[in-house]
């Protein structure tokens, strides 16, 4: 019978069927960080359970950690170093792989671990953390979960799952010149409302998918929490093997050769039932940037403010209402001039290294201006490193910008910094929340390039209308 | 894990759609690395017109005479959309929170309810918009009872709702089951999927092993 890409790998880890509903599930990976690994870390080893496989567990600071250079286990969180310190105890008690501050390999989860290999196509991963979905564009079930199902999980290698329902959604066509991974999922989240994908395990599909690089694709995977997706995958192909090859905790080898072959399986048969399709023209895709306090509040960059009175139901009216008096905004005000007083490029969303060079090329013999305070937290410290050996920490800093250590930071008070009480930030982040990035602080969420066009600018900008300098 | 099967309590609304668990118990209010000492921190930047020095929002529904004690909250769309930190359930059950009522859950949110005890009931949102106009004439003389075996809600006046609910969920919440251990029953199958995955994809092994831990 003809299977979805979801399906082979749902059928390739069913450990047994425990009733019609219910089934028990095989996690290959685990991932962990300080802030909910910890607690079920401690809360396992209280309850006198083992971790079942400790070579299959996998943890970093990222959410707590400081940023800033020189950092150790200090930080402005209210009590981050007990977290920092007790994941560190309960990591090395429990016997599992520590990305620990100072190690070269440390990093934001979703960065590092596609980086090192950890998530492969046709695996199952999970993090008590939402953006695990991100870790899908390698071809992987990857999902986030509770502390107490990740407790599950490293006590018995396995979870008890309900199979989703299948999504895909298809972007057809090819994007414009300026247009990213990241503008593509504000504009589907907008679209069809934050709980448009609400428990689908969703596949992104069709040719401007494919020709995204590893990286967007991860972009792409990133948001489909903020569409309220159970998770997302992509097809491997070529590239994804390109991209895996020679990682640290990839396949080597023989085995190599072996995994490869079996990844090539890996993808939906061409007449795969889904439960729901979208499709999307990609030439109707422009820069987004989000202007309210949901991911669905985004239009595109050139737009203006919606009216709360057109949309279709009261609460939603309510909702927009509450949203515009919270972000300071008049229905009908152009996006394109709005001040900013931050710029913050970073998070599992848009901190890797292609995120990077696209800033870089904006921000290349620019200054930031006067009064806008940037920062840029590279994604992980092997990302960092590799911005450094091609110079782009040169131009981040000569423009004005900040250069961190990396960790969550900012997306959401990570190391207990945030922005100033009602600063307005534009950010490459993944959740426009109210108080997410601060006490009150309205969050755009939008591109690299648009969130470096801006920090020149002093106010939202269009990163297409910046030539680049040499 | 607590069990539930009846509850009788106090209703307050917040209908406002896509309440995330960010709102819910914010980054700063996770002070201590343990599941409790959460309740103060709970919607801590809707409760607080001074969050550092705790001064009650006298506009916050739960911090409203009307609903003080309330165990039961009345959401919008999406409720507990965001990040999967469980400190959200950890804090809402520590406050006294027993039934979440919304026209649909985060995922992740919703799953973390059910593991904490804590029911979390779909209902559209027509009628969980009457079900709160009828609660909001007098809260205090119209608590809502839900029954979780019968499956219905029910008020003084009689006012009566079903509702449906996954019917695992169910009986993980009537008897306040421990799924580790109903898991653990499963070992020996866990085992054998594991020494046919060992064989058929050694690649998902191999370079564990060769890796210092």
């Amino acid at each position: 019978m003809a299977q979805t890409l979801f399906e082979k790998i749902w059928q390739q880890h069913l450990v047994t069927s425990l009733d019609d509903d219910n089934h028990l599930l095989y996690i290959d990976r685990i991932f962990l960080h300080e802030r909910t690994g910890s607690i079920a870390l401690e809360s396992l080893a209280d309850s006198g359970r083992p971790v079942r496989h400790p070579q299959q567990v996998f943890c970093t600071m990222d959410h707590i950690v400081d940023t800033v250079p020189g950092r150790n286990d200090d930080t402005r969180m209210p009590s981050g170093t007990l977290f920092i310190q007790s994941t560190r105890r309960a990591a090395h008690a429990a016997g599992i792989h520590l990305f620990d501050l100072g190690d070269p390999r440390q990093g934001i989860v979703h960065v590092i671990s596609p980086e090192l290999g950890i998530v492969q196509p046709g695996a199952t991963l999970i993090c008590p953390d939402s953006h695990t979905c991100t870790q899908g564009a390698l071809g992987a079930m990857a999902w986030g979960i509770g502390s107490s199902e990740a407790e599950h999980a490293l006590a018995t290698q396995t979870l008890r799952l309900k199979k989703p329902p299948q999504m895909r959604v298809c972007f057809d066509g090819e994007l414009a010149s300026g247009v990213t991974a990241k503008d593509m999922m504000l504009y589907l989240i907008s679209r069809h409302g934050a709980d448009g994908g609400a428990g689908y395990a969703i596949e992104f599909a069709g040719a401007a998918v494919a020709a995204l690089s590893i990286e967007a694709r991860m972009t792409l995977c990133n948001m489909a929490v903020e569409f309220a997706a159970f998770t997302a995958l992509i097809a491997p192909d070529h590239k994804t093997f390109a991209y895996l090859q020679g990682r640290e905790f990839a396949p080597k080898g023989e085995d190599w050769q072996c995994a490869v072959a079996d990844w090539s399986a890996l993808h939906s048969d061409p007449d795969a039932k889904f439960d729901r399709e979208i499709r999307i023209d990609c030439a109707a895709i422009a820069p987004f940037v989000t202007w309210g306090t949901s991911p669905q509040h985004a239009c595109a960059i050139t737009e203006t403010v919606p009216a709360p009175a057109a949309l279709n139901s009261a609460s939603e009216t309510q909702a927009v209402e509450r949203a515009l008096k919270y972000q300071d905004l008049q229905p009908g005000t152009a996006l394109l001039g709005l001040p900013i007083q931050n710029a913050f490029i970073g998070s599992c969303t848009n901190a890797r290294l292609e995120d990077l060079r696209a800033a870089a090329a904006i921000l290349r013999g620019r200054k930031v201006a006067t009064g806008v305070r940037a920062i840029c937290v590279p994604g992980s410290q092997q990302v960092k490193a590799a911005a450094e050996a091609e110079g782009l920490d040169r131009i981040f800093l000569e423009a004005g910008f900040e250069w961190r250590e990396s960790g969550c930071s900012m997306c959401f008070f990570a190391g207990g910094e945030h922005f100033p009480r009602r600063a307005r930030v534009i950010s490459t982040t993944n959740r426009n929340f109210e108080s997410r990035q601060g006490p009150e602080t309205r969050t755009h969420l939008a591109s690299p390039a648009t969130v470096a066009a801006s920090a020149i600018a002093g106010f939202i900008a269009d990163a297409r209308q910046l030539a680049p300098l040499s | 894990m607590q069990a539930f099967v009846r509850h009788t309590g106090i209703a307050a609304p917040l209908l406002r759609p896509n309440i995330d668990t960010d709102a819910i118990i914010p980054s700063r209010e996770m002070k201590q690395v343990s599941k409790r000492g959460l309740d103060v921190g709970l919607f801590a930047a809707w409760r607080y017109s001074d969050v550092d020095a705790r001064t009650p929002n006298p506009d916050f529904v739960l911090n409203q005479n009307a609903y003080a004690g309330c165990s039961v909250l009345l959401g919008g769309a999406n409720f507990g959309c965001g990040s999967s930190r469980e400190h959200a359930v950890w804090a809402l059950v520590e406050y006294g929170i027993r039934a979440i009522i919304a026209p649909s859950f985060g995922a992740i949110f919703q799953q973390n309810c059910v593991r904490n005890g804590l029911l979390p009931i779909v209902l559209d949102a027509e009628a969980v918009e009457a079900l709160a106009a009828r609660i909001q004439t007098d809260p205090r003389a119209l608590p809502l009872t839900v029954d979780l075996e019968q499956q219905h809600m029910t008020l003084p006046d009689g006012g009566r709702w079903s509702f449906d609910i996954d019917a695992t969920h169910r009986e993980m919440l009537l008897k306040g089951l421990d799924p580790i251990a109903l898991t653990l029953t499963q070992e020996a199958h866990i085992t054998a999927f594991e020494a046919l995955q060992r064989k058929h994809r050694p690649w998902l092994y191999s370079p564990l092993q060769t890796s210092a831990v």
